[in-house]
């Protein structure tokens, strides 16, 4: 982090002459002011506390204010809300109950087992099926999570990572039946291998035959999918993880460097697959820190495709994202706090530009959300975008000297931290080595031990307490009727599919998973033939291996 | 002798931010732990209890699952013969009216987001069993 330039001699003469009496009298509360992340925040800042101020305008390279000159005035963001629990049944009505209440945007969260490409009979999925997310196994489930949904009418965002060729497949394979073609869909596939090694740990394979499932789907989406976002490289999980907001920028930005290489690498065309890979950051507490971090964020991807990777055109340079409020800030004490805290960091995405958002439920530190608390968070996003004057003006902060500032100090951070990877080989060889995991780790403590001190403030929790007992919300939960169902369900759909169509589509995927061909195709047999994820997962593990990582704290 | 603690991660989650936290603020408060690293079985837990002559196993379980988990852990610690010996506590996510059916179970220590890392120190400095001897 840098220091505070060279005061000019305005600034000199105001902190000579006003503010040093003035603290004489009174000093301030205390001897330093730290973001979040543990940034130093100077009490003031001017014209002299910017470099050079970024010239650039909404609409153009770097996009630092926007990637659209208009900002919300022709359409605000995409409220897209993250559901999945249970049972598909009990999820479709939820979609239904979200797209009634004016949602605009489908977001699918998938139990451990699905993430985890294990099927509900699995011994490991014992207790888990249907509890984090909703439990899909085969293209039945599939079938019945959108039944009455016209795939062409929803955007359909799903959180899906080691298995998310399978899981893509299904949906392909629903749109087909649908009558609905491949081209008219719209969506993302989150798709991101690299994070679920740095952070968030649900992964399957080893880190290159993951890398490549990813350019698979690049690859094929180019071709058939021309319009679904391929991946969607996050950050939300990182920071969730514990790291710091540049570290979020840095990490998630070196993600897509890997991924775009891995792309050219493959063979593939970087203007072509390129407008296709999104982003998803994380919305946290410190307000105008987080503004800096999604404006940086534009900045930085904008130069690194068009002078690292040489892209021309602008789409390629474009760092569209999602983002959604910080779970991890949500608090177990005086739940109803949390409409608050997700409040305003709803607003700082906003104020960052994001292209869409999900805001959390005020009891998501309890459990998954009830339907009350899930259509307040809905409405805290329309009361932003329709009641505040939010959407009317582009990049409001833009030309603030103290978001301004802020922007380029973690946009340096961010730099060094990327650089350092480069220097490593590569993020897949970072990771190998255990660098960001071991770095958020650190980050995650230093956050904790401060809270513990009372450096930082959680009302509720280290201030301002009160006891609650018998006060907390109802909340939602997930019986065994779910696994139960789940379970019948996969013995129904086993017996009564084409056994001989069935080994043979597996077969042929592991002739392509040996060979150099594309996956996609005979992944989207499998499915025809109602294969499950945790047979084609099994398939590939037989191929590839399973990833184990070393233990350290 | 300081206090010897196994953390482990059970069930198909890979949320690691709390376990590896708990687990620091644990080493830096004088105790020896052994994090377990994710996806432990009950059986391997209890083997690696068994095996680093732990006091204490501490559980992070934030996907709902402990109520499969617990229990099968708590039958495997009475067939080892090591229920009275071997303090278990549990954090994560766990709702409240789970929280007195893990108690019988006895599991007394079940930490819910926001505990203070001093209060579960306190709490397994003050409960745990004498030394074993093996």
């Amino acid at each position: 982090m840098e220091g505070t330039k060279v005061p000019a001699s305005a600034r000199e003469r105001w902190q000579r002459e006003v503010l040093e009496p003035s603290l004489k009298k009174v000093p301030e509360r205390q001897s330093t002011f730290t973001t979040v992340s543990g940034r130093p925040i100077d009490g003031l800042y001017t014209r002299e506390s910017v470099a050079a101020v970024d010239p650039s305008v909404p609409g153009e390279f770097p996009y630092t204010r926007g990637l659209y000159p208009e900002g919300y005035r022709r359409k605000p963001w995409t409220i897209r809300q993250f559901a999945g629990f249970g049972t598909p049944e009990q999820t479709n009505a939820r979609y239904k109950q979200l797209l009634s209440a004016g949602g605009t945007g489908l977001s699918v969260a998938f139990d451990l087992p699905t993430l985890m490409g294990r099927d509900p009979d699995d011994p490991l999925s014992r207790g888990e099926v249907g509890k984090c997310g909703v439990s899909v196994a085969s293209l039945a489930d599939m079938e019945t999570l959108f039944a009455g949904i016209r795939l062409d009418a929803v955007s359909t965002s799903m959180t899906i990572n080691a298995p998310a060729a399978m899981i893509f497949a299904m949906y392909l394979v629903v749109a087909e039946r649908q009558g609905v073609s491949w081209p008219s869909l719209s969506g993302t596939l989150q798709n991101d291998i690299l994070k679920e090694f740095i952070a968030q740990k649900e992964f399957i394979f080893p880190p290159r035959p993951s890398m490549r499932l990813v350019t698979d789907v690049f690859d094929f989406c180019a071709k058939q999918v021309p319009r679904w976002n391929t991946i969607s490289v996050s950050g939300y999980h990182i920071r969730e993880a514990g790291s710091t907001a540049a570290q979020e920028l840095a990490f998630t930005l070196r993600n897509g460097i890997e991924y775009v290489q891995y792309g050219i690498d493959a063979g593939l065309d970087v203007e072509v697959f390129a407008p296709r890979i999104s982003f998803f950051f994380n919305a946290h507490n410190d307000f105008f820190e987080e503004i800096a971090k999604f404006r940086a964020a534009r900045r930085m991807w904008a130069r690194v495709m068009r002078d690292r990777f040489g892209a021309k055109e602008p789409r390629s340079w474009q760092l569209r994202f999602h983002a959604q409020t910080a779970g991890v800030s949500l608090t177990a004490q005086q739940p109803y706090n949390n409409v608050v805290r997700t409040a305003v960091q709803a607003l700082a995405a906003v104020l960052g530009g994001t292209q869409s958002l999900h805001t959390n439920a005020l009891d998501e530190a309890l459990a998954l959300p009830t339907e009350a608390a899930a259509t307040l968070a809905v409405r805290t996003q329309q009361v932003l975008a329709h009641e505040t004057g939010l959407t009317d003006a582009v990049d409001p902060f833009g030309g603030s000297w103290f978001v301004e500032r802020l922007t380029d100090d973690i946009e340096h951070e961010a730099l060094a931290i990327t650089e350092t990877i480069d220097r490593m080989g590569g993020m897949v060889e970072a990771i190998e080595e255990g660098y960001p995991q071991r770095e958020i780790a650190q980050a995650a403590y230093t956050y904790q031990q401060a809270v513990e001190r009372r450096e930082r403030i959680v009302v509720g929790v280290n201030a301002f307490v009160a006891d609650d007992a018998g006060k907390t919300p109802d909340t939602l939960y997930i019986d065994e009727g779910t696994a139960e169902a789940q379970l019948t369900r996969l013995t129904e759909v086993r017996a009564g599919r084409d056994q001989v169509q069935c080994r043979r589509a597996l077969e042929a995927l592991k002739a392509a998973a040996d060979s150099r061909e594309n996956t996609m195709p005979t992944l989207l047999d499998a499915v025809r033939a109602y294969a499950t994820v945790g047979e084609m997962c099994d398939v590939l593990r037989a191929v590839w291996g399973e990833y184990e990582e070393t233990p350290t704290i | 002798m300081p206090i010897r603690v196994v953390i482990a991660k059970p069930g198909l989650d890979g949320h690691d931010r709390g376990a590896k936290v708990i687990a620091r603020a644990l080493r830096d408060a004088g105790m020896e732990v052994i994090y377990t690293g994710l996806r432990q079985t009950p059986e391997q837990i209890v083997a690696a209890a068994l095996q680093e002559d732990a006091q204490v196993i501490g559980l992070s379980i934030l996907s709902g699952a402990h109520m499969h988990i617990c229990p099968r852990l708590m039958e495997l610690l009475d067939q080892k013969g090591l229920r009275d010996e071997v303090l278990v506590v549990v954090g994560g996510i766990i709702p409240g009216v789970d929280v007195p059916k893990l108690n019988e179970m006895g599991i007394k220590g079940v930490f819910l987001p926001g505990t203070p890392m001093q209060a579960i120190v306190d709490f397994i400095s003050a409960n745990v069993k004498p030394t074993v001897t093996t």
